[in-house]
């Protein structure tokens, strides 16, 4: 493995794993807010029991989060020097900002947790929001810095040396809106129905328990509200990369030849060597109407791009078309749950718990498709991976040491998370 | 004299005693955990996790203000650091995931002391409470002496001066942490135990100190700093001989300010000594005055929660 390669697949690695506690942090804390507002509205106390359960899992995400993003802040640097020795002061904004933000969360989180009888009741409430909005800010702030890499603007080039920098320009480039609602919408959702599914499957076990239906249902409402506006911000990020990053567009879909009113492509597997694509399924007109809202738009197609500009075509694709169908697949879904829940039925407990995953799935999908689809270039169209990586050789040890630490951590995290949160309250605690 | 490059670099070093003070202790909590014993072994580390459980998380937040100051400031600087101190970093780092590992799993674990796997996390947690402390002493010595940029990999920080400025550093916040427990329970017998063991720091502390002293002569510490470091530490021993537990635990922080700021006043205008100045490594004015007013606003921000949160557990 080069040093490059061990490099990018640390980094990947990393930030697969942080993204995982990082999007918990940024939504439990709304199901926590529901269950205790809906606690205060009609005082039955198995809301705030649930509410504190919650709570005491979200402190166990926040810590192991907390570690691997420190832990993050310094890869940027170990791993990509020269790239943060352009980008740090145009980025740094953002950044900076989200050290903020995760404190004011941790102090909150501090009184919300340990605050439950010494604070009045509305205060630990609000306690509770600002986590919430310090938590979302968090990520939307990091998601800006990201937004950046693939749209950089705030700055000018002078002799390759960037100067008149402007911060705030930078961190409110063209992406951040798209990516940022895109993201958050996607931290909801993945969270909603990870939750949903563990409560489902303790349902199935005892299904008169209360406790999990209350839990069931709050966590479905926001999950499953999330999974039906995501297509439609999906689609914003989608027409957003046709047009300021034509090259990705068509990894996505193995675009190869330029044409009007393109198609389509659902499934397939690229052929990069021939520019072609096996087995897919053609939609006639409909890349060109999503991309650009217009049925004979001219979608460009990898063929105008020099090969050296080309991202790894087949992962970028595959990546893209496991978001979308699980896109697809959880807002159907939620639909269903939805009119389940209308007419008075059971929710369908089976299809929960196997849908748990998928939220998380589409997620990493689509962080593959924003970061790979990028590729080769690690600041689109300023400077290449390759060019930022460290000088530092044998990078395959730290590569192989994190994916075994971090290995270790998630494998704690589960057991703990299985020990406090998922086991049923005991009778006597919800009477 | 005062401009926006000299108050970054002021914000760098604070950040950077903040970390000291509170992940510091922490770490060294972490070493009083390994070395618990005697009649009281398992009252010394409940105390010791009653401790440090609230904030712990919190705590890294300084050193990732270190690296964001760093890298938005004087980004030249932070890239030279992170190519010629990659092995300790990394190590460091390594450090950090473990013991949060460790202790996350001991704080919200049931099991029973004297179960094996108890243990194990136990000697994990405080492994990683000695090696990541070693870690960042050894970057500040490597930066102090000059060493930075190397010429190879480990020439860079594996020598002499900054691997005992990493030993120095762990028994450093050995002390901070023993100064600090007494104050944390009213258990005299307890509060004892950790005297016992601030004094027995201090003497390693000073003897280590000594020695890097003299494997670094040439080093332009101003003999004021000296002076002022020697007070102190005869103050935080007469404390704690005496049973002043209030007094010793603010001396023992004010002897941490005092080394850091010591050490920054020694060097500066250099933030890469013998050759790179902060002014050479700053980026252009218009980001850093962004960057203070983003500092200015997280004060705002942050004092007043900070003091919220105070208030409710202090009413207890
Ligand atoms: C629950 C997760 C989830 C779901 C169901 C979807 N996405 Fe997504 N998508 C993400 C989670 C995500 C993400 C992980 O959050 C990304 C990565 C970067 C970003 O901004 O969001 C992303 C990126 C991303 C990008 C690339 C943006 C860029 O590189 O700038 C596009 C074009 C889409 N998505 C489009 C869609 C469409 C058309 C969906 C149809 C349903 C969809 N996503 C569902
Ligand atoms: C899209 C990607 C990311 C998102 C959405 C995200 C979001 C978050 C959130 C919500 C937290 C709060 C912790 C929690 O509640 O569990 C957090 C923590 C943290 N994140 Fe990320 N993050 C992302 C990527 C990164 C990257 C690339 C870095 C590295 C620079 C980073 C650095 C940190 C740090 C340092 C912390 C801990 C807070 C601290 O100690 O200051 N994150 N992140
Ligand atoms: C948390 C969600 C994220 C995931 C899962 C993710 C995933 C990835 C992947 C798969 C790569 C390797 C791409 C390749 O080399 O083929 C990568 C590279 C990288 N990512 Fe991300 N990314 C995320 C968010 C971010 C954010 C928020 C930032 C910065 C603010 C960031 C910065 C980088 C950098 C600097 C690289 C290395 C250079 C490159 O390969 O372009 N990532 N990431």
């Amino acid at each position: 493995m080069s040093d490059l390669l061990a490099a990018r697949s640390q980094m990947a690695m990393s930030l697969a794993f942080h993204i995982v506690f990082a999007v918990v942090g940024m939504a439990m804390p709304l199901l926590m807010l529901v269950a205790e507002g809906l606690w205060l509205k009609r005082g039955d106390p198995v809301y705030r029991i649930l509410a504190e359960r919650w709570s005491k899992g979200t402190a166990i995400m926040f810590a192991v989060g907390a570690v691997s993003g420190t832990v993050l802040s310094f890869e940027l640097g170990l791993l990509w020097p020269q790239f943060m020795e352009y980008a740090g002061p145009i980025i740094g904004m953002p950044f900076s900002l989200e050290g903020l933000a995760f404190f004011l969360e941790a102090i909150f989180l501090g009184v919300y947790l340990y605050g439950w009888d010494r604070v009045p009741r509305s205060a630990h409430f609000l306690c509770g929001v600002a986590v919430l909005a310090s938590g979302t800010m968090s990520g939307i702030l990091v998601v800006c810095a990201n937004a950046w890499m693939n749209h950089p603007v705030g700055f000018q080039l002078v002799d390759g040396r960037p100067t008149d920098i402007d911060p705030l320009q930078a961190m409110l480039n063209p992406g951040s809106f798209a990516q940022g609602l895109h993201m958050t919408i996607a931290a909801f959702q993945s969270v909603g129905f990870a939750v949903a599914g563990i409560h489902a499957f303790m349902l199935l076990k005892d299904r008169q328990n209360r406790f999990h239906r209350l839990a069931l249902n709050i966590a479905l409402l926001v999950g499953g509200v999330a999974a039906l506006v995501q297509p439609f911000s999906g689609d914003i990020s989608a027409r957003l990369v046709a047009r300021t990053q034509p090259v990705k567009l068509a990894a996505m879909e193995s675009h190869f030849k330029t044409e009007a009113g393109a198609p389509l492509l659902i499934g397939g597997i690229p052929d990069v060597e021939h520019e072609t694509v096996h087995f897919g399924i053609e939609i006639p007109y409909g890349l060109s109407l999503l991309a650009f809202h217009d049925p004979h738009a001219v979608v460009r197609g990898l063929a105008d791009f020099p090969r050296d500009e080309w991202p790894p075509v087949p992962i970028v694709h595959f990546a893209f078309q496991i978001m979308v169908g699980i896109g697809t697949g959880m807002a159907l879904l939620a639909l269903y749950c939805f009119w389940r829940l209308f007419v008075g039925k059971e929710q369908p407990l089976g299809l929960l718990i196997l849908a748990s995953p998928l939220g998380l799935i589409a997620l990493e999908a689509g962080w593959v498709v924003t970061e790979v689809g990028r590729q080769p270039w690690i600041i689109y169209g300023f400077m290449r991976t390759s060019e930022a990586v460290t000088p530092v050789p044998n990078l395959i040890v730290p590569f192989t040491t994190f994916s075994l630490l971090y290995l270790g951590l998630a494998f704690t995290t589960l057991s703990l998370l299985g020990a406090h949160v998922v086991r049923s309250p005991k009778a006597r605690e919800v009477q | 004299m005062i401009d926006e490059v000299t108050l970054l670099a002021t914000a760098l070093m604070v950040s950077l005693i903040l970390y000291a003070l509170t992940a510091g202790a922490d770490f060294g909590g972490g070493v009083w955990d390994m070395l618990s014993g005697g009649a009281r072994k398992s009252e010394q580390r409940h105390l010791i996790a009653r401790a440090l459980a609230p904030i712990w998380e919190a705590n890294h937040v300084w050193l990732v203000l270190v690296v964001v100051l760093l890298f938005v400031a004087f980004p030249s600087a932070f890239a030279t650091l992170m190519i010629w101190l990659h092995i300790p970093l990394t190590i460091m780092l390594v450090g950090i995931v473990l013991r949060g590992t460790a202790f996350t799993f001991r704080h919200y674990d049931p099991l029973g002391e004297t179960d094996p796997r108890m243990q194990r996390w136990s000697l994990q947690f405080a492994a990683a409470s000695v090696m990541t402390p070693i870690m960042l002493g050894v970057c500040v010595g490597a930066v102090a002496s000059g060493r930075v940029p190397g010429t190879t990999f480990t020439d860079s920080w594996w020598h002499g001066f900054p691997v005992a400025l990493g030993f120095f550093t762990l028994a450093l916040f050995a002390f901070l942490a023993a100064c600090y427990l007494p104050l944390e329970t009213d258990d005299p017998a307890l509060q004892d135990d950790f005297r016992k063991r601030a004094l027995g720091a201090a003497v390693v502390t000073a003897l280590l100190g000594w020695l890097c002293r003299g494997l670094a002569p040439h080093l332009p510490i101003p003999l004021g700093i000296e002076i002022l470091v020697a007070v102190i530490g005869v103050l935080a021993v007469g404390s704690l001989w005496t049973r002043r537990y209030w007094l010793a635990r603010s001396m023992a922080a004010l002897q941490v300010v005092t080394i850091l700021w010591g050490w920054g006043l020694s060097q500066f205008p250099y933030i890469l000594p013998p050759t790179l100045t902060f002014h050479g490594a700053a980026a252009p004015q218009s980001v850093l005055r962004v960057m203070l007013t983003a500092l200015g606003v997280g004060g705002v921000l942050l004092v007043p929660s900070f003091l919220y949160l105070y208030r409710v557990f202090k009413r207890q």
